[in-house]
């Protein structure tokens, strides 16, 4: 069974500190939704009175719609896995899976055959007499997710718990885990301050910053059309110009800036929008940039090549533009030599389309 | 590793000074404060019981009667064991095991509540409470135990003042004040080693078990008693040893009628002038414990190693 989850204005305080503000949140039945955000956001706070850890000073948290308010962990329909994965290390592999069925008073020749499933569902067949610490990362952390599947939960989640794992076993967790979640069908909230992971695996991503919730959205909207300063300078990297709106038209503002006139996207959100003579920053993603002139030479900056960094499947290009603002601008490595060396004079334009422009406001730090 | 590539690493490792130093103040330990008496304790108990100057002559011969006679007692007595001494003997061994479990009762709660619910100063401060008393001497707190548990003490006072009692109870006639100050005297030997053991236990262990809709004692009885078992066992050993060893609280606490058998060991040194006996008793004692302690290892598959963590 799936359940969604219902969020209705959580405050969370410790003291004077205020982990979550005012958090509206609706998380679908079956979706897999992510709360993204730097360290300190909250975002485990949010978990922890999710999974019935703590208690929020105010608002209400409802679990297919039943408020779990004074509901303990132990009673609610949710499965906790934590950054560490917290596996019993003086326990078998099977009874760390049929931990949950061991609790409600399950035989042990059922909970065998439950736990031989989910070792077939996590691909660790026959692995159930191991000890933990007979297994690889990446095993502990299947059966992890399949000791938080016995429990047979409505709502599923995860608290970076990819965050100890190498870059390829990170990224082939992450297909996994996808594919868990479509084939079990329950709801998955994961907290991860990773925007990869976020982009890749979610229906809808949470982006937090200091206790509120800055955006909603699916993955392609965040990374395209950022609600707030803060969420497009978070989410993945970004230029930031800063000027005057001298002129708003068909959804297209102008901004002046000291490093030229510079065209972008206003935000279709209200909140986020802004108004001839506001101070905005403009954002343009490395990507974005090419060089040479736009068709109407709008849109362009000139600057020198600072410093060319390979990456592999692309090159990074670090600008510095005479009012000495450093630019990032990247490309697909096609297996050419780059078309420019450091100390040359270039121009590099964006099309006005993938500028965006936003309210002045926080940013993430660097 | 052959021992003479040992010994040359050793002393490479440390410096010679060093090294020297840790030889010979192990050694020192080992041999003159463990072995040495031990053996000159074998070696009394397997002889006869003659006064000194006459020590090595023929009259000083091996024989195993003071064993003999914790078993069977004195030729011309009338029962056929020793029901006295045995009696005593079994009676202090099962003692030394309540007391044991008592400790256990009480100090794995506040061993747990130290480790893993207490915070910064307040766990400070409860650690400190606990080892101040300790900083008096045994039998100066032996003695405290007296009065509070006297006819006159608070506790009496208290409960009589309250109407609980009407009249004064006789704690220590009645070996309540004999527990209590057995149970309290080598309580912080079973708090540290558990402490030590729980506070190590990842406590998103104790959040995951929960979280997986176990009760509170299942979380105690299936994560945190089997991570701590190797800090219970060693508390329990030193509690046990030391219990059935003690002799200033039963000395001092114990009523007129309840002795303990390290009181008789010490009446076989002291006052009998038998050390031969005094020292047969005592092998036997300390033998007992450590088969005692081994089988229960045994039984609660705990490893020496482990303990020693």
């Amino acid at each position: 069974m799936s359940a969604d989850v219902r969020l209705e204005n959580v405050w969370i305080r410790f003291g004077d500190f205020v982990a979550a503000r005012e958090v509206n949140l609706h998380i679908q039945e079956g979706e897999f939704f992510t709360i993204l955000g730097p360290s300190g956001c909250g975002k485990t706070t949010l978990l922890r009175a999710v999974s019935g850890f703590l208690d929020p000073s105010e608002g209400d948290i409802l679990i297919g719609g039943n408020n779990v308010a004074g509901i303990g962990p132990n009673r609610r329909p949710t499965a906790l896995i934590f950054q560490n994965l917290a596996l019993f290390p003086l326990m078998t592999i099977w009874e760390n899976i049929t931990f949950s069925m061991e609790v409600k008073g399950a035989g042990k020749s059922e909970r065998r055959k439950r736990a031989e499933e989910l070792l077939e569902l996590i691909a660790l067949p026959g692995q159930g007499e191991k000890m933990v610490n007979e297994l690889s990362g990446g095993q502990k952390q299947r059966v992890a997710i399949a000791r938080a599947l016995c429990a047979q939960p409505d709502v599923l989640l995860l608290d970076e718990p990819l965050s100890a794992l190498d870059l390829k076993l990170r990224q082939h967790m992450r297909t996994e885990l996808r594919a868990i979640q479509q084939q079990v069908g329950i709801t998955f909230i994961y907290i991860t301050h990773d925007q990869g992971e976020a982009l890749t695996m979610s229906d809808n991503v949470a982006v937090m910053r200091e206790g509120i919730v800055e955006q909603v959205c699916d993955g392609t909207t965040l990374y395209d059309h950022p609600d707030t300063s803060f969420v497009a300078s978070f989410v993945g990297e970004n230029n930031l110009f800063k000027g005057k709106v001298t002129e708003i038209s068909d959804g297209v503002a102008t901004v002046d800036t000291p490093e030229g006139i510079l065209r972008g996207v206003v935000s279709k959100n209200e909140s986020s929008a802004v108004n001839v003579g506001d101070t905005a920053f403009l954002f343009v993603r490395p990507e974005s940039f090419r060089y040479g002139n736009g068709a109407d030479t709008t849109n362009s900056v000139t600057a020198k090549v600072y410093y060319q960094e390979f990456e592999g499947h692309f090159w990074q290009v670090f600008l510095d533009t005479p009012t000495e603002k450093r630019v990032k601008m990247s490309f697909v490595n096609d297996g050419e030599e780059p078309e420019h060396n450091r100390g040359d004079e270039v121009s590099v334009w964006f099309p006005e389309r993938v500028g965006t422009v936003l309210p002045e406001g926080p940013l993430a730090a660097e | 590793m052959g021992i003479v590539t040992y010994w040359q690493d050793f002393f490479h490792r440390n410096g010679v000074s060093v090294a020297v130093f840790l030889i010979v103040s192990v050694g020192f330990w080992i041999f003159m404060m463990i072995l040495l008496p031990q053996f000159f304790m074998l070696d009394f108990s397997i002889r006869a019981n003659v006064p000194p100057p006459k020590f090595g002559t023929e009259e000083h011969y091996y024989t195993m009667e003071h064993y003999k006679y914790m078993i069977f007692g004195s030729a011309q007595a009338t029962e056929s064991y020793n029901i006295i001494d045995l009696t005593v003997f079994f009676r202090t061994i099962f003692a030394a095991i309540v007391v044991t479990m008592i400790d256990l009762a009480l100090c794995y709660p506040i061993a747990y509540y130290l480790a893993h619910v207490a915070t910064g100063g307040w766990s400070r401060l409860m650690v400190l409470s606990l080892i101040v008393p300790f900083w008096v001497n045994e039998i100066l707190r032996a003695f405290a135990f007296k009065i509070i548990f006297g006819s006159t003490g608070v506790i009496n006072n208290t409960l009589v003042a309250i109407g609980i009692l009407s009249e004064p109870y006789d704690f220590i006639r009645n070996d309540v004040a004999l527990w209590a100050g057995l149970s309290y005297a080598f309580i912080l030997l079973m708090i540290f080693p558990i402490y030590n053991a729980v506070e190590s236990l990842d406590k998103n262990q104790i959040e995951a078990a929960r979280d997986l809709g176990s009760p509170w004692w299942r979380i105690h009885w299936r994560i945190v008693v089997p991570h701590a078992k190797p800090g219970i066992s060693s508390g329990c050993t030193m509690v046990f040893m030391l219990t059935a060893g003690a002799l200033a609280a039963p000395q001092i606490l114990g009523g007129p009628s309840s002795l303990w058998f390290t009181q008789i060991i010490y009446q076989g040194f002291n006052q009998a002038g038998n050390w031969a006996r005094g020292s047969a008793y005592a092998i036997v004692l300390l033998i007992t414990c450590i088969i005692f302690v081994l089988v229960m290892m045994k039984v609660f598959k705990v490893k020496f190693g482990e303990m020693m963590r």
